[in-house]
Order: structure tokens, then sequence, then C-alpha cells
């Protein structure tokens, strides 16, 4: 989920134990709970009406035998419920409403990096550094990211606990890269001035306009269209004689 | 009589130049692919011009006599996509009619299980955002397409599984489903056919994994994401144990036009067994980057000069292209001219199409780097059930970072090289062939640049062990064993 900061082998310096020992390896993300004042299976938590009623309509799409296939969705309810993470409550909730056991929407809860498992600021910046936003410069923005927001380190929060940096993998924008997620919205085609701007935004709590920076609507060429330049061909147009 | 004979010898000279004799058959017409014009294509709101509701959709042609189609019945819907060459356009390629044809297995009413389609919108490949301009500027051609397809194979439900991250998409999805039922278009009695069909939305929660059928199929069925052996397969034991049959969103949701506008039309585009139109997108170092739907076949250079206004200072700038998503190899720039954009083309290329993701490389990029991203992307996302895969990538990535560095020794390119070999067609899903193909790719066509690499590091910080140890930081006064390269000389003989 979060990730830490690479590892090269960093070697320490030549002591007499140099072969026969080696340096702890730790995962990049904890999968163990432990019980913390914030987060334990004391607090509780319970869907409020609204999303209860959501909860039943998700459990609808499934067979009845098939309850648990709701468990994604429903812990992506609890989570937004919850100020965008999963506690253990919210894990123990989800369990008890899908009559499963709460073992099993662990697995689930620690399986998928859309879980956050840890409080996160009120704005959850994501921003994508894999080879194609890497190409277009996502090294900047996550580096002008990461000092506009005084200094932080990915996966770290800021102190107002307004803004949570993490570095995510492909997010699927990869023609209007570099590009971030703030909450659910995508902003596209970023440049370290766009970026700043909508930090800036965010700060003062308005939301930007989602898409991309540049001024073009969608994954277009921005230098002018190069397809779809007529209007669209209407119903039964140049089909078969028997379906127009 | 002499000007006779020298214009018959003009005669029998070829354009090429050979000489050729009466009984030589002529050369057929070089066809020319790609210029697909704006009538031939399927995604006519791919970039979110008009209306994306049922109303702009039903304007645009869509549910426009779907009855119709529906009454012709399964085989007919099968035998369409057949003859249209349709091929899956996720990745592997795999003919459509034939694989939706599995469901209808002799004797299938005798089956009482529910049958679902399960439509895979987990768009995850680095690259890859055509699906995305579907399903938020096209939704009601993928709902659409789910009946039709769905129809084909006789399913009672469609599942479509979206990527958790596409928030927005997933609500124009869910809008045009609910349009849908609201216009008796799906539901008991779909489009008035009397054929009942169900369409869901299920969101996933961010794991590239489960864009592979088995493990997406696990998703929906909430539990972890891992991939399932395979057989049996998912059209015999697939979603809730039922029959199921997993596609792309782009194969499915071109099935209506398809069935509308004839099989004919749609193999009319690309070469033989490559046939139809394809969503490609372009990304990377190219002046405009964009998302197009091109003809197959279309050559690589056009598709980028005339939709991305060429590689960024020009095609001599030009590094290597990753044709088809991180999981294929990386063509250098000799092959970037010639290749074609589909199947086999790549294919005997070396590469593949993948999911027609176009990622440019221009001469600034560090292709080492960027192809150790992929691998620190892969370990990321291995999902860590088979044991090669969970710990080759690790290794792949920690062997790439070190090589981006340069800090390792010449003979470890092969030993990485070997460690992808041995990942390689020994896990249970695709993903470690993925992670292990862009490895071999770029030691294929880059090894020289890895080598120069390694070589300045050597030069400037001594030699280094396997691992990347520095021989300066090995304490002499204890045996180091002699495998470990730290003695070895660059070009030392012998094999790993």
């Amino acid at each position: 989920m979060l990730r830490l900061p690479r590892r090269l082998p960093r070697l320490s310096p030549p002591s007499s134990r140099l072969i026969s020992s080696t340096a702890p390896k730790r995962s990049d993300a904890l999968f163990i709970h432990r019980d913390t004042p914030y987060n334990n299976p004391e607090i509780a938590f319970k869907f409020d009406a609204q999303n209860l009623k959501r909860a039943q309509e998700i459990i609808s799409h499934y067979p009845p035998q098939y309850k648990k296939a709701a468990t994604i969705p429903l812990l992506d309810l609890g989570q937004r419920q919850n100020k965008g993470w999963t506690s253990i409550s919210v894990m123990n909730y989800v369990a008890e409403l899908l009559e499963m056991p709460p073992m099993r929407v662990y697995e689930v809860a620690t399986f998928y990096t859309m879980f956050n498992r840890e409080p996160i600021g009120t704005n959850f910046v994501q921003v994508c550094t894999t080879t194609p936003c890497m190409l277009r410069g996502s090294t900047d923005i996550l580096n002008t990211t990461c000092a506009h927001l005084g200094g932080l380190k990915p996966g770290e929060t800021t102190k107002d606990g307004k803004f949570t940096v993490i570095e995510v993998e492909c997010q699927g924008a990869c023609s209007n890269a570099p590009m971030m997620a703030v909450n659910d919205d995508f902003y596209e085609d970023l440049t370290p001035e766009t970026t700043k701007k909508i930090l800036d935004a965010f700060a003062k709590g308005e939301k930007p306009k989602p898409g991309p920076q540049s001024g073009r609507k969608t994954s277009e060429n921005s230098a002018g269209l190069t397809a779809l330049t007529t209007k669209p061909y209407g119903p039964g147009e140049f089909c078969q004689p028997e379906f127009q | 009589m002499l000007k006779a004979s020298s214009s018959s010898s003009i005669a029998l000279r070829s354009a090429s130049g050979h000489l050729r004799t009466f009984a030589t058959a002529v050369d057929p017409p070089v066809r020319r692919y790609g210029g697909l014009k704006d009538q031939d294509r399927i995604f006519t709101n791919a970039y979110c011009r008009h209306d994306h509701g049922l109303k702009g959709a039903k304007s645009r042609g869509d549910w426009h006599r779907t009855k119709d189609i529906l009454l012709k019945g399964d085989s007919w819907i099968i035998q369409q996509i057949k003859d249209s060459g349709l091929r899956g356009r996720g990745g592997a390629g795999f003919p459509s009619g034939l694989k939706w044809s599995f469901m209808n297995k002799p004797n299938w009413q005798e089956d009482k299980r529910p049958r679902y389609l399960v439509v895979n919108a987990d768009e995850g490949e680095p690259g890859t955002c055509k699906d995305r301009e579907i399903l938020r500027g096209d939704p009601h051609k993928l709902v659409e397409g789910c009946l039709v397809a769905g129809r084909g194979m006789n399913a009672n439900a469609a599942y479509i599984y979206i990527r958790g991250e596409f928030v927005q998409e997933a609500n124009h999805l869910n809008q045009a489903i609910a349009e849908a039922y609201k216009d008796g278009l799906l539901g008991p009695n779909a489009c008035g056919s009397g054929y009942s069909f169900d369409v869901y939305v299920h969101r996933g929660a961010g794991a590239y994994i489960c864009g592979e059928e088995t493990a997406l199929i696990e998703s929906i069925e909430g539990k972890q994401g891992k991939p399932r052996l395979k057989p049996p397969f998912p059209a015999d034991v697939g979603l809730f144990g039922c029959p199921t049959t997993v596609a792309n969103v782009e194969t499915v949701a071109v099935a209506p036009t398809i069935c509308r506008r004839g099989a004919p039309w749609f193999a009319g585009f690309g070469r033989a067994r490559n046939q139809g139109t394809k969503l490609f997108c372009i990304s990377g170092h190219v002046n405009n980057p964009c998302v197009v739907e091109e003809e197959m076949s279309i050559p690589l250079r056009e598709l980028i000069e005339k939709h991305c206004g060429g590689v960024r200072g020009g095609w001599d700038n030009l590094l290597g292209i990753i044709p088809g998503g991180c999981s294929v190899p990386v063509l250098p720039i000799k092959d970037c001219e010639t290749v074609l954009m589909d199947y086999d083309s790549l294919k005997d290329a070396q590469s593949g199409l993948g999911t027609g993701a176009v990622i440019v490389m221009d001469k600034s990029t560090d292709i080492i780097a960027a192809i150790a991203r992929f691998s620190s992307f892969y370990k990321h996302e291995s999902c860590g059930q088979c044991t090669p895969c969970r710990e080759g990538t690790t290794w792949m990535m920690n062997m790439m970072d070190r090589m981006v560095e340069g800090r390792g020794h010449r003979r470890e390119i092969d030993m990485l090289l070997e460690l992808t070999k041995q990942v390689e067609g020994r896990t249970i899903c695709a993903l470690g062939d993925a992670a292990a193909w862009p490895i071999q790719g770029l030691m294929r066509h880059f090894r020289p640049e890895v080598e120069a690499r390694i070589d300045a590091f050597r030069s400037k910080h001594g030699n280094v062990a396997f691992g990347g140890r520095l021989a300066s930081e090995v304490d002499d006064t204890l045996a180091v064993p002699d495998n470990l390269g730290v003695r070895l000389p660059v070009d030392a003989p012998g094999t790993v």
C-alpha cells in the first residue's frame, strides 16, 4: 500500500560479521493489526441509514448464497463513511453484515491497495509514477507536491491533517500523463505550476475542476482533432439493410 | 528492330528491376492500412464531446433495433462475430466468436446453473487508457454490448468489473444502466424481445492482478484477487461456480455495431486474421499524446505522425517504442519504422499488440530506469500466490535498480536473463511472464547501454561483486568465496 522509498543495497561499513549476518528485510506494507487508541474493535461503527439502504441494494446484486461478494463494495462504502480509511471496526461490521468470518474480510482489506488501514488527511493526493507518467515528468510532480506541502515524504500526512500524499501505480490515464488523483478526481496533464495551483485550491477548501489542466477536454490531440471531426452518424446509417 | 527489342526488354523488367518471364504473376497492389474515416469509427463519442446519456447515445445509433438483433438468436450473433474476425482486445487476442461459442456446448439447456458474462473494465496495464474513453463517453455502447454478447452466449446477467479508481467512469456507467432499465432496454423483457437480462457494476479496489480473468472472478466473489488454476476454464466453472465468459470492454462494446453494420464491414479493415478497428492510446514522448480509433494494421510510424504530431524532436530522436502496454518487449527504432500495429506483425517483431497502448520514448529517456520502473510495478502488483513470481519480481526489481546505477557485474545481465526465464511460464497466470518480457526486450535491444553503464560504474568505483557489493568494501582479512565475483575481471570467460 504505502510504498516506502525504495532501498538499494546500502552496505554497512565492513565488519567482522560481514558474510554471516544479513540485514532484516521488511515488507513494504504491514499487514498486522495492533490495537491503538484510534483503531481498535471497541470503537463502534455502523452504516448510517442511507448507507445501509445502499448496502442492501448492493447485496441484492449477487446471488443470495454469495452475499460475501459484496465485501469490496461494502468496505468501500464503510471507508467513505469512516473519513476515508478502513478501521478494524469497519471490517468487523462488514463481516457481521455479510455473515462471514471477520478473517475473510481482513484478507480482502489487506489485499487491495485502495483500502487505507491508517487514517488519512482530508485530501488524499495520489501521484502516479509508473513509466508512462515518469516519461512525462511525474518525478517533478511528486517532488513539487511533497515540497509544496511542507517537505512530506510519500506516505505521510501533513500536520494539519489536510493532505496525505502517496505514490501510486498506473491510474489508467496515460495519454494525459502526468496525473494525480485527489480523492476521487483525476487531475491530468500536470505541470509543477498547475500542481501547486491545485494543491493551493484544496488547501483553501475549494475543489478545482478535474480533468486535464492544459486546456484540452479529454484525451484528444491537443493541437486539434485528428479524428471524430465530423458529426456522428445517426441511427441506422451505414447499417445492413435489415437494420436500417 | 533494334528499337522493338529494347522496348520489349523494358517490358520484361518489373518495377523492382528483376527480370521476369511472361508466366510471372503480377504483384497484387500493395494495400496501405490506416486512414480510417469518421463514418467507420465505432466509438463516436470517445472524446466526450456529446451527451453520454441515453438520448445522446440513441441519436448516435445505439440501441437501434437491438430487439431485432436479439431475435436473430445466439448462433447468428456468434456467427457474425466469428465472421468479423474480431479478436479479444484485452491483450491475448483470442478469437472472440470462438470464445463466446464455448458457452453454448451441446445440450447446454440441460445445465440449470445461471450463466454470466463478465466484462473486464479493470484497466490497469501501464500505458492503457482506452476503456476509460468508452466508459465515460460511450457507456451505452458497452451496456448494449453486454446485452448482445450476453444473448449470444445465453447469459442471464452481466457483471462489469470496473477498477476502483475510475469513479467518474463508474458514475457514467451506472447512469447508463439506470437509464436502460428505465427505458425497458434491460430487465425481464429486454428491448421487448422476451429475453431476460440484468447488468450490474462491481467496483474493484485497486489491484492490477484483477485484470486477469480468474482473479477478476475471485475478486467479484469477494475474495483476494488471486488467479485460479485452469482447467476448469471459466466457461465450465466460473463466477459463483457457474459458466462464465470474461471479455474486455472494447470487445463487448463493438459487438452491436458489428451485428448492425455486418461482419464483412468490420472484416474489411486490417490484414487477414487481424481485422477490425481498434482504439490505440499513445503516451510518452510524442508531441500530442492521445487516444484514437484507427484501422488495425496501421503502420506504427503513421499512427504516431498522423495522430500525435510525431515524436518529440522528430522521428530521428526516437529511442524505442513499447507497442502494447508494459507487458510487451520494447522495439528499437529500426523495427518501429516498419512494424504494423496488429497481432501478427508485432509478434513477428518479437513484441506484441497487447492492449494497443503505445509508449514512446525519445533519446532523452533513461531506458534502463524506464524498464526498472516496470519491474517495481510488477513487484508491487504480484499477488503473492506463486513463489516464482512473488520472489522473482522482487529479485528482478532489485537487480534492475542496480542496473540503473550500473552497480553490478556484466555477468549479472545473463543471470538476470536466466532469472526471467525461470519465472516465465512457471506461474498460474501471465503476470510472471509479463514481468519477465520487458527485461528480456531491454537486454535484447539495449544490452550495450546496460553494459556501458556497468563499465562506467566499475571504472569509477572499482570491482563490483555479484549482488552489488563493492570490492573495496569487502574485508580482505576474511575468507571471501570466489563465486561472489569480487575479483572477477570485466569480461571473464566462462558461463554463469
